[in-house]
């Protein structure tokens, strides 16, 4: 038994809905409380008081049962609200279960952002110390990591300088040095590698695997499956706040990604999606090679791909994709039809793959999703999924507040 | 298989839904004690950025509120001061209501103000009012030379009742914790804190002896008076450093038992409620 570093039984957290977007005045609980006898007259009248409860909560995690042993390395995966941030908060005791309980064996230390307590006023060097007393680093423990930590961040010129003149680059590699540089015997990582340029990342998850050959337990989230092949011996793979799969990291992320309520990079669509002769089959996210990546650097042109079959032929028919970003702006529409030459082709039976080019260095860094359909005159739409594909665009050379649609690399002239 | 056993010797963390009333567990709180130390720094660093006078706004705060006291209060009215003069006698009953009134605004905005941390890092959530009221001990020292100026210039010493003085700063201290820990945890629920606070200290220090001596306030009500703890360390105050004729009465005890009692309360109210900080902030 000795050799279990977490152990978690029937984990459960129920949320009030809206319980983490507002707060209440006093004035609210004055009028639940007056209103309370009138409630719960009317309750006794009908008979429903049970139903109110179950229409405003909601389990971000149910039963959530799993056992990790010491070096183990495992992967947390699932779409946005599966439960993942909301497990590692149970773990990390930041909030507690509703139902259940979890043993941890050893030294924690959690990450799930980097940079916390970090104050814009304060230099390099002052933010390491704060920012490493914040994760439970002792000050001696500091002092010890201090070159270290400096050295990881490449910032060593600017560590007296507030950090509020920090590029955004130099931030996120001045708080992941820190971070990097905890030493707990288990390790929860949300998903913060997400940001920062493919270099930086890189360097996160070569951390990371160092981390695991000390043989350090780690358990981390990511979208991105390539580090959880790289890197885990286990995954598990959380949907609706439940388990839906765990074990070989190779077979639950594949399973993921084919799953199609999980349309990230890759999605292959159920062939009842669609009517009157035409099929949505496949749809993906690719580089200018055609290899299916759900992560895009900035700077590189990319495709998507749809893959769809006609009956017959169909005249008319066109393939429609819009992008829509994070904030759910539409971002761009496409078709088919807006260029003439491949009329003849989008109609014709048989198996079609449909490609659209996306110029490099144009869109925003940040997270999409696609709604596509296929569309002809006589019947209107065969096929149309709203989230029919995710992906990501990572920041590269750019810098990116995260406001904007469009980032274009424009022509500047300065004379 | 021994050896590994001992370099992951730390006990296991156990998590659960817990419910009700909890234990203080201020051992949790004494591990994380750089951690206070740091956020104490942190906002002692930040605080008077960017400003041009810097820490002087310390100073000139209780200066020109004693000045204008000292015209309207001490010459125009005619408010009486314990036979001291005026303006060392309202400058020495500043000292500690800023010190109390900075502590606990701070403090009930303080989890508020560090919802990032609350959500994304465990530790004590104590530590976070704490450091709130420790960081206004500064400011209290700056404004304390100043007094010490004053008392010089009037020609006015201590008498031995000096040495009561650091339980007197204890008793502001623990006071303003001691209400802060209500106020902070109740501010994470609702947000009217945020707007009751001004008046809640306004009102407060109406009720307090900063402006008059206590000796205004009639012999009967003086032990509902002391109910104030702020009437017990502002007569304190005067008492132990600028020997005020007669000695504190029975309604230091009142205000003695009060503070404790707000103290003891408060961190029971603010455990109770830590566990819920999380989802709600």
């Amino acid at each position: 038994m000795s050799d279990v570093a977490v152990r978690a039984e029937n984990l459960s957290k129920l949320y009030r809905i809206g319980e983490r977007d507002r707060y209440f005045t006093l004035r609210d609980t004055i009028m639940k409380f007056v209103r309370r006898p009138l409630a719960r007259f009317s309750d006794n009248g009908n008979g429903v008081s049970s139903s109110g409860l179950a229409e405003s909560t909601i389990w971000a995690l149910k039963d959530v049962s799993f056992e990790v042993k010491r070096g183990e390395v495992v992967g947390i995966i699932g779409r946005n609200g599966a439960g993942k941030s909301t497990l590692l908060k149970i773990l990390s005791r930041i909030t507690q279960p509703t139902e259940g309980e979890a043993r941890i064996y050893g030294r924690v230390g959690s990450l799930l952002e980097v940079g916390s307590g970090f104050h814009p006023e304060l230099t390099g060097r002052e933010n390491i110390y704060l920012n490493g007393a914040i994760l439970g680093m002792k000050k001696a423990e500091i002092d010890r990591k201090f070159d270290e930590i400096v050295a990881f961040a490449e910032v060593e010129k600017f560590i007296d300088t507030p950090i509020k003149h920090f590029s955004s680059g130099m931030y996120m590699r001045l708080a992941f040095a820190v971070a990097a540089h905890l030493e707990p015997e288990i390790l929860f990582v949300d998903e913060v590698l997400a940001v920062g340029d493919v270099a930086f990342q890189r360097r996160c998850l070569g951390r990371m695997g160092d981390l695991a050959h000390e043989g350090r337990t780690v358990l981390f989230v990511s979208h991105n499956m390539t580090p959880i092949v790289q890197l885990c011996t286990h995954v598990i793979w959380l949907n609706t706040g439940k388990v839906v799969e765990k074990g070989d990291p190779r077979k639950v992320s594949s399973d993921y990604l084919r799953d199609s309520r999980v349309p990230l990079g890759e999605a292959v669509f159920d062939p009842s999606v669609g009517s009157r002769g035409a099929t949505l089959l496949r749809g993906y996210v690719a580089d200018e090679d055609l290899s299916v990546r759900p992560d895009i650097p900035y700077s590189k042109p990319f495709c998507i791909v749809f893959e769809y079959g006609v009956e017959g032929s169909i005249n008319g028919l066109r393939v429609g994709v819009r992008l829509y970003n994070e904030r759910n702006q539409a971002v761009l529409h496409t078709a088919t039809s807006d260029g003439s030459s491949t009329n003849g082709t989008v109609g014709q039976a048989g198996k079609h793959r449909a490609r659209v080019k996306i110029p490099g260095a144009w869109l925003a860094p940040g997270r999409y999703h696609a709604e596509v359909g296929l569309w002809s005159p006589l019947v209107g739409h065969h096929v149309h999924v709203m989230n029919a594909l995710s992906f990501d665009i990572i920041a590269g050379t750019v810098e990116s507040v995260g406001e904007e649609v469009l980032r274009p690399l424009l022509p500047w002239i300065v004379e | 298989m021994n050896l590994r056993d001992e370099s992951f010797s730390s006990p296991a963390i156990l998590i659960r839904p817990i419910s009700g009333w909890v234990a203080l567990n201020l051992r949790d709180l004494w591990e994380y004690r750089e951690l206070l130390y740091f956020l104490v720094w942190r906002d002692l660093k930040v605080r008077y950025k960017q400003t041009v006078l810097g820490v002087a706004w310390v100073v000139i705060q209780p200066v020109f509120i004693t000045l204008v006291f000292s015209v309207f209060f001490g010459r125009l009215v005619g408010v009486p001061s314990d036979g001291i003069p005026y303006p060392v006698f309202a400058f020495c009953g500043l000292l500690p209501w800023q010190l109390f009134a900075y502590a606990v605004t701070n403090a009930s905005n303080s989890l508020v103000a560090n919802d990032r941390l609350i959500t994304k890092v465990y530790f004590p959530r104590l530590v976070i009012p704490l450091s709130a009221v420790l960081s206004g001990l500064v400011d209290f020292i700056f404004a304390f030379a100043v007094l010490l100026a004053m008392m010089a210039y009037y020609g006015i010493f201590p008498t031995l009742a000096l040495w009561t003085l650091p339980g007197f700063l204890l008793m502001a201290m623990a006071s303003a914790v001691g209400v802060g820990l209500w106020l902070s945890a109740f501010n994470v629920e609702y947000r009217d804190v945020r707007y009751t606070l001004p008046f809640i200290t306004q009102l407060w220090f109406f009720i307090s002896p900063v402006a008059y001596p206590t000796s205004l306030v009639p012999e009967k009500w003086r032990f509902l008076y002391g109910l104030n703890p702020m009437t017990g360390v502002v007569e304190g105050f005067r008492w132990a450093l600028l020997g005020t004729s007669q000695s504190p009465g029975a309604w230091l005890g009142v205000s003695v038992v009060v503070t404790i009692a707000l103290l003891i309360g408060g961190l029971y109210y603010f455990r109770r409620m830590e566990k819920n900080f999380a989802d709600v902030v």
